[in-house]
C-alpha cells in the first residue's frame, strides 16, 4: 500500500492504494468515478480511456504508481474543455449510442484526435479510433458525428 | 649469458615482433585480412541473433504497426505507426506504455516506447525477418541508420535505455516473464565492439 | 359519447394524493411489494404501474424491459407519450423493476428478446397512455363541467372550449381518482406526432457525459466485490484449494466454494474492492478434479458432427419426395458442407449483479433480461419468496442474448456469495476473461446441403441436414421441442420463403458439454449464411443476376421480402452501376422474427482482410415507431454480425478448456472491420409493427462473402474467415 497525491480533473485527490493497481480501478473504487469503464482488462478496448498529461490513455493498464504528477481528464470533466463539448454535443445530435457503455471512452478518444487534428480525414479518423470497440455498432455515427465536431470547431 | 646481453637480446626480440606485427598490420596480408573479417563475422552473427529477437524485432517492421510477443504476431487493437512511429492521437504508443514496466497489468515500458523507423526496418512487408546480410547492411548504411558510425553503433547497442529494455521486459499479461535475447547485454556490447573493430563486415549473401 | 366502464376498484391500484403525484409509482416511494395480478381484464394495465406524473411536470415511464442498447428505454415511451399528448420534452424514461405487472403481454413474463418489445407491447403502451388522457380529461372536464370530447390536449395540457386550459401536473392528483378506463380510444396513425418520426434517444447525454450508471456501476454503501475462479472445464470442480496467499492479501474478506449452475463448484473470492479480489483470485492454488466431466474438443466435435451429417436426423420440414434428389446426375447436383464455431456475445459490459441478504428479505441488482425470473432464483439460493426479493434492473451494456438465461446463472452465483454475508451488499463481477471462458455460446454447427438444380436452374429438390446442439433442452423452454427438433437450430432453413418444391431438413442435437445460448438472431446467424450463398451459387450457375434469381426463386407471397430486396434494389442501383475497379458487390436477404431485410455491399480486399465500403440495406418491419432507431440497429446489427467473419472470430475448445481468454484472442469487429458506410431504407407500411434488434444481422456475413467469391473464385463456406 501507498499513498498517491493525483490531479484529477483539476483536483488534488489522495489515495492509498497497491502500487500495481490500475488507474482505472483507482478512479472507480477508490475516487467512485465510475464515468470511466471496464471493459476488458488489457488495453484492447479503449472504454478505460482517459487523458493523462494531454495524452489518450489506457488507464486499466497503467498502475497508479507510475502517474506521478501527470494531470488525469476524465469523462466527468471533458466538457469543460471545448473539444470535447463539441464533441459530447455532436454525439447527442448525431444519436450515435445506443447501449452506452463504450461510449466514455470513445469520447475521450475522439477528442485527443480532435484536439490534435482539427480537419481529420477519414483515415485520421479510422487510425485514432482503431483501437475502440463498441459492440452495438456504432461506429457509422461515430465517424459522422466526429466530421460534425470538426465541422463546428472549424 | 651476461645480463645486458640478455636485455638487448630480449630488446631486439620484442622489436623484431613488433616490427613484425606492424609489418603485418600495415600490409595487410591476405590472410590477415580474411581472418579479421571471419572474426567480424562471427561477432555479427552473435549480434544478429539478438537483433532477430522477438523482443527486439518486433518494434522493427516494414509495416504500419509493430509485432508483440514471441509468436510476433501483430500488435492487438489496430495499433499503427503514425507519422513518426509513436502512434496516433487516441492511439500513442504512450496510450499504453509507460518509462517503465507494469507488471501488474503486463504491459511493457520503456523510456520513450516506439518503433523504430521504417529506414530501420529488419523485416519485409510480409513480417518476415530480412536475411543477415541485408540486416547488416541496413543497420551499416549511413543513409538510413541516422548517421551512426561504428562508435555511435557500439555505444546504441551498450547504452541506449530502450535498446536496454530487451533485457528487462518484464512480465505478460498472464504473468509469464518476456523471454530474453540468447546473449547477455554484456554479451551483445562485446560482440558488437569486436565486430564494430573488425570494420563491420557484412556476410555476402 | 358513451362513458367508458371503469375497471373494478379492486384492480385500482392504491392512491396517495399526498405524494403530490399522478398515482404512487409501486418502487418510487416505497418498498416493492408484489402486487396480484388482476384475475379480471388482465389486458388493462394500470397507468399507476408505468405513468409518473411530478408536481413539476416530469412525465416518469417505466419501461417494462430491459434497455441494451436496442433503443426501447425511448420507443415505448413514445408511444405512451404519443397517446397522452405529453411534452415530449418532460418525459423521462426508467427501467421498471422485477414485477409481474411488467410481464410482456404477450409471452407473459417479464422479459426483453425475440426482437420483440415493439411488436408485443405497442398495443399495450398506446393503451396505457390514451387511457392516462381520458382520466387527465375526466378531470378537467369535471373541474370545467364540460362534456370530456369539448376537451382538447397537447404537449401536457388540458384545454377547454371556454379558453380553460389545466396541465396535466395539476390534474394529475383529481385524476388520480378516476376510475381506469375499460376500454380506450386510440389514434389515427395520420395524428401521430411522434412515432414514426426520428426522435432522438431519452438517454443519450447522459452515456456522453459518464453519468449514466450500468450495473457495473454501482456503489453500495459498505458494498464488497466478489470474484469467482471457475472451473476450467465445465462442470468441474476442485480437488483441492490452496487460499493461503489469497487470504494473506489485505483487504480480502473471505473465500470458499459455491455450487455452480452446470453442476460442478467454483471458488469465490471476496473482499473490500475489485483490484484486491483480482490479485487474491489470481493466487488461489486450484487443483481441478477434471475426472468426472466430459471435455468437449473443438476438433472431435467437428469430426462427430461430420459423420452425424452423413445421416438424417429428426425430420423438421419435409415436402416433396425426400429422395427426390438421388434423382440428380452429380453435374445437376450441388453438394456443400458448412462449419460454424462457438461464438460469444461478449457484450461490452462484463456481467455482474449485486445482492443484498438481510434474512428475511433481499435486495438485487442487476441488467437482467428475465427480471422476475432472475428474483424468483435469487430468492430459491436464499430461501425466500420472490415477493422478499427487491430486484432493480440496471441499465445494461449490451446483451445480444447473452443476458437471456433461464438458469440466472450470474444471479445465483452473487446470491450463493450474499448469502454469506449477512447484511452486507456483495457486487459479483465477472472479468472479461471469465465471459469469453464462461459458456453459454452460440453453438457450433455444421451444415449439409445437397441440391438437385432443375433444368431452370433452380433448386428443384433440397436435402439439408444440420447438426448442433439444442439451447432449448435442459431449460424450461424445453417444451418447446417437438419431434427431437429445437426450432432455434432451424429457422431460417425450416421457414425459408424460397419455393423448392421437394425440401427435406432434418437435424441431430448432439449432447455436449458446453453450455449454449441464443446469440443476436440465434439460428439465423448459420442458417440464412448457408441458404444466401448457396442461393447466390446457383445464381452464378445459372448465369442469373443474384437479384433477379432471388425475386423468380421466392414465393409469390413473400411480400416483405420482396417489398426490402425491390427498395434495396432500388437504393443500390447507383453505386452498384459504378463500382471502382476491384471492389464487388455482394447480395443477400433474410426474413426472421417477421421481418425481412435486404442488403447490398460494395467489398473489396485491403491487405488481405474484407473491407465493406458501404451497405445499403431496405427493411421492411410493419410500421415503424421510430426511423432513428431501425438505422441504428441495421447499422448495429450489421456491425455485430462481421463478428462471424473476423480472422479471430471463433471459440474453440482443446480437451474440455476454452482456448481464448481476451479480446486479443477472440477478436471482435473495430471500426476498420466493420461497413464504413450504411444507409438505411424503411419500407413503408402500416402493418402491425415486428422486430428490428436482430433481423439486420443475418444478412451482413453472406453478402460479404458473396461478394468475395466475386473476387477471389472461392467459395467460403467455414468461417470464421481465417484467410480470404
Amino acid at each position: 500500500m501507498a499513498t498517491y497525491e493525483l490531479t484529477v480533473n483539476g483536483q488534488k485527490r489522495s489515495v492509498t492504494a497497491d502500487p500495481g493497481t490500475p488507474l482505472l480501478w483507482v478512479l472507480r473504487d477508490d475516487l467512485k468515478m465510475t464515468g470511466t469503464k471496464y471493459g476488458c482488462g488489457i488495453a484492447a478496448c479503449g472504454a478505460c480511456t482517459v487523458h493523462v498529461a494531454g495524452v489518450a490513455t489506457r488507464s486499466c493498464v497503467v498502475p497508479v504508481s507510475l502517474i506521478g504528477d501527470r494531470p488525469i481528464v476524465t469523462i466527468e470533466a471533458i466538457s469543460q474543455d471545448p473539444v470535447g463539448r463539441a464533441v459530447q454535443d455532436a454525439w447527442v445530435s448525431q444519436d450515435v449510442v445506443q447501449c452506452g457503455y463504450c461510449q466514455s471512452g470513445q469520447i475521450m478518444s475522439a477528442v485527443a484526435l480532435l484536439q490534435s487534428n482539427r480537419k481529420p480525414t477519414d483515415k485520421n479518423i479510422e487510425e485514432s479510433m482503431g483501437g475502440n470497440i463498441c459492440r452495438c455498432g456504432t461506429y457509422v455515427r461515430i465517424r459522422e458525428a466526429i466530421k460534425l465536431a470538426a465541422l463546428r470547431l472549424a | 649469458m651476461s645480463r645486458s646481453r640478455m636485455a638487448v637480446g630480449l630488446g631486439l626480440l620484442l622489436l623484431i615482433v613488433s616490427v613484425g606485427a606492424f609489418a603485418t598490420s600495415a600490409q595487410q596480408s591476405p590472410d590477415r585480412t580474411a581472418s579479421r573479417r571471419a572474426d567480424g563475422l562471427a561477432a555479427w552473427q552473435q549480434v544478429h541473433s539478438v537483433l532477430i529477437h522477438p523482443r527486439c524485432i518486433n518494434c522493427h517492421t516494414a509495416v504500419d504497426y509493430p509485432q508483440q510477443g514471441d509468436a510476433r504476431r501483430r500488435h492487438f487493437a489496430n495499433v499503427v505507426r503514425g507519422p513518426d512511429g509513436s502512434g496516433v492521437p487516441g492511439l500513442q504508443c504512450a496510450t499504453c506504455h509507460q518509462e517503465s514496466n507494469a507488471n501488474s497489468t503486463g504491459i511493457p515500458g520503456s523510456h520513450n516506447w516506439h518503433l523504430a523507423p521504417l529506414s530501420m526496418a529488419w523485416q519485409d512487408r510480409n513480417d518476415q525477418p530480412l536475411s543477415s546480410a541485408a540486416i547488416c547492411r541496413a543497420i551499416t548504411d549511413r543513409r538510413k541508420n541516422h548517421d551512426m558510425d561504428g562508435p555511435a553503433l557500439l555505444k546504441h547497442n551498450a547504452e541506449d535505455k530502450l535498446v536496454g529494455w530487451a533485457w528487462e521486459p518484464g512480465r505478460d499479461i498472464h504473468g509469464m516473464p518476456r523471454t530474453l535475447p540468447p546473449l547477455s547485454r554484456t554479451e551483445f556490447a562485446e560482440a558488437t565492439r569486436h565486430w564494430v573493430e573488425a570494420g563491420m563486415p557484412c556476410p555476402k549473401m | 359519447m358513451r362513458q367508458p366502464r371503469p375497471v373494478s376498484r379492486r384492480t385500482f391500484l392504491a392512491v396517495s394524493a399526498a405524494a403530490g403525484g399522478l398515482l404512487v409509482s409501486l418502487y418510487l416511494d416505497r418498498p416493492l411489494r408484489a402486487q396480484q395480478v388482476p384475475a379480471q381484464n388482465p389486458k388493462v394495465y394500470p397507468p399507476d404501474a408505468f405513468i409518473h406524473i411530478t408536481p413539476d411536470g416530469k412525465i416518469v415511464i417505466q419501461v417494462n424491459r430491459l434497455e441494451f442498447g436496442q433503443g426501447v428505454q425511448t420507443a415505448l415511451p413514445m408511444l405512451l407519450a404519443d397517446e397522452m399528448d405529453a411534452d415530449w420534452s418532460q418525459v423521462v424514461a426508467e427501467l421498471a423493476p422485477a414485477n409481474d405487472i411488467y410481464r410482456d403481454p404477450v409471452r407473459g413474463i417479464q422479459m426483453v428478446g425475440g426482437s420483440g418489445s415493439i411488436a408485443t407491447s405497442f398495443q399495450q403502451y398506446r393503451e396505457l397512455g390514451a387511457r392516462t388522457r381520458a382520466m387527465l380529461v375526466a378531470a378537467a372536464a369535471d373541474r370545467w363541467k364540460v362534456a370530456p370530447d369539448q376537451c382538447r390536449t397537447e404537449a401536457s395540457v388540458v384545454r377547454g372550449p371556454a379558453g380553460q386550459s389545466a396541465r396535466y401536473a395539476e390534474l394529475a392528483a383529481d385524476a388520480a381518482r378516476i376510475p381506469v378506463p375499460a376500454t380506450v380510444q386510440l389514434k389515427q396513425p395520420a395524428d401521430f406526432r411522434l412515432v414514426g418520426k426520428s426522435v432522438r434517444r431519452l438517454d443519450s447525454r447522459a452515456k456522453c457525459d459518464g453519468t449514466q450508471k450500468f450495473g457495473l456501476d454501482l456503489d453500495l454503501p459498505g458494498m464488497q466485490v466478489a470474484l469467482v475462479a471457475h472451473p476450467p472445464v465445465f462442470g468441474a470442480r476442485p480437488h483441492t484449494v490452496d487460499a493461503l496467499a489469497a487470504r494473506g492479501i489485505s483487504g480480502v474478506v473471505d473465500v470458499f466454494e459455491i455450487p455452480t449452475v452446470s453442476g460442478g463448484t467454483a471458488v469465490a473470492v471476496v473482499a473490500d474492492k475489485f483490484w484486491t479480489a483480482k490479485q487474491a483470485r489470481d493466487q488461489l492454488k486450484i487443483d481441478w478434479d477434471l475426472s468426472t466431466v466430459e471435455r468437449a474438443d473443438s476438433a472431435q466435435l467437428w469430426a462427430t458432427y461430420k459423420q452425424l451429417a452423413r445421416t438424417p436426423g429428426n425430420v423438421a420440414v419435409t415436402r416433396g419426395d425426400a429422395r427426390a434428389i438421388e434423382g440428380f446426375a452429380a453435374g445437376d447436383r450441388l453438394v456443400a458442407e458448412y462449419e460454424f464455431p462457438f461464438l460469444a456475445h461478449s457484450p461490452m459490459e462484463p456481467l455482474n449483479t449485486t445482492v443484498r441478504f438481510d434474512g428475511d428479505r433481499a435486495e438485487a441488482w442487476a441488467g437482467s433480461q428475465f427480471q422476475t425470473i432472475d428474483q424468483a432464483a435469487v430468492a430459491q439460493v436464499l430461501g425466500l419468496t420472490p415477493e422478499q426479493v427487491t430486484f432493480h434492473t440496471e441499465m445494461a451494456g449490451g446483451g445480444f442474448g447473452r443476458r437471456a438465461v433461464t438458469d440466472s446463472h450470474i444471479q445465483r452465483e452473487a446470491a450463493e456469495i450474499a448469502k454469506r454475508g449477512r447484511g452486507t451488499p456483495v457486487k459479483l463481477i465477472w472479468t472479461r476473461e471469465d465471459d469469453i471462458q464462461g459458456g453459454y455460446y452460440r453453438p457450433m454447427f455444421l451444415h449439409r446441403v445437397e441440391v438437385g438444380v432443375g433444368r431452370d436452374g433452380l433448386p428443384a429438390a433440397w436435402r439439408h441436414v444440420i447438426v448442433g446442439q439444442s439451447l432449448l433442452a435442459g431449460t424450461p423452454f424445453a417444451v418447446m421441442i417437438k419431434n427431437g427438433v429445437d426450432e432455434t437450430a432451424v429457422e431460417g432453413v425450416s421457414d425459408t420463403h424460397y419455393a423448392i418444391p421437394s425440401f427435406h431438413l432434418t437435424v441431430h442435437h448432439p449432447k455436449v458439454n458446453v453450455p449454449v445460448l441464443w446469440w443476436r438472431s440465434v439460428g439465423n446467424t448459420h442458417t440464412a449464411f448457408v441458404m444466401e450463398t448457396l442461393i447466390d451459387e446457383l445464381a452464378a450457375r445459372a448465369s442469373i443476376d443474384p437479384i433477379a434469381y432471388r425475386r423468380r426463386l421466392l414465393q409469390p407471397d413473400a411480400k416483405k421480402l420482396r417489398a426490402a430486396l425491390d427498395l434495396m434494389e432500388e437504393k443500390s442501383a447507383p453505386w452498384r452501376r459504378r463500382l471502382p475497379r476491384n471492389h464487388a458487390v455482394g447480395i443477400a436477404c433474410h426474413e426472421s422474427f417477421g421481418t425481412a431485410v435486404a442488403c447490398a455491399v460494395d467489398v473489396s480486399i485491403e491487405s488481405k482482410r474484407p473491407r465493406i465500403h458501404r451497405a445499403t440495406v431496405a427493411i421492411d418491419a410493419g410500421l415503424v415507431v421510430n426511423p432513428l432507431t431501425i438505422e441504428s440497429q441495421c447499422q448495429g446489427g450489421l456491425a455485430f454480425g462481421v463478428s462471424q467473419l473476423m480472422a479471430n472470430g471463433a471459440i474453440t475448445l482443446k480437451d474440455g478448456r476454452v482456448e481464448q481468454r481476451n479480446f486479443d484472442a477472440y477478436t471482435p469487429p473495430y471500426i476498420v472491420d466493420a461497413p464504413v458506410a450504411v444507409d438505411v431504407h424503411i419500407v413503408p407500411s402500416a402493418e402491425k409493427p415486428t422486430g428490428c434488434g436482430e433481423p439486420p444481422t443475418p444478412v451482413i456475413s453472406p453478402a460479404v462473402v458473396n461478394a468475395l467469391t466475386r473476387l477471389t473464385g472461392k467459395r467460403y463456406r467455414t468461417l470464421p474467415l481465417v484467410t480470404v
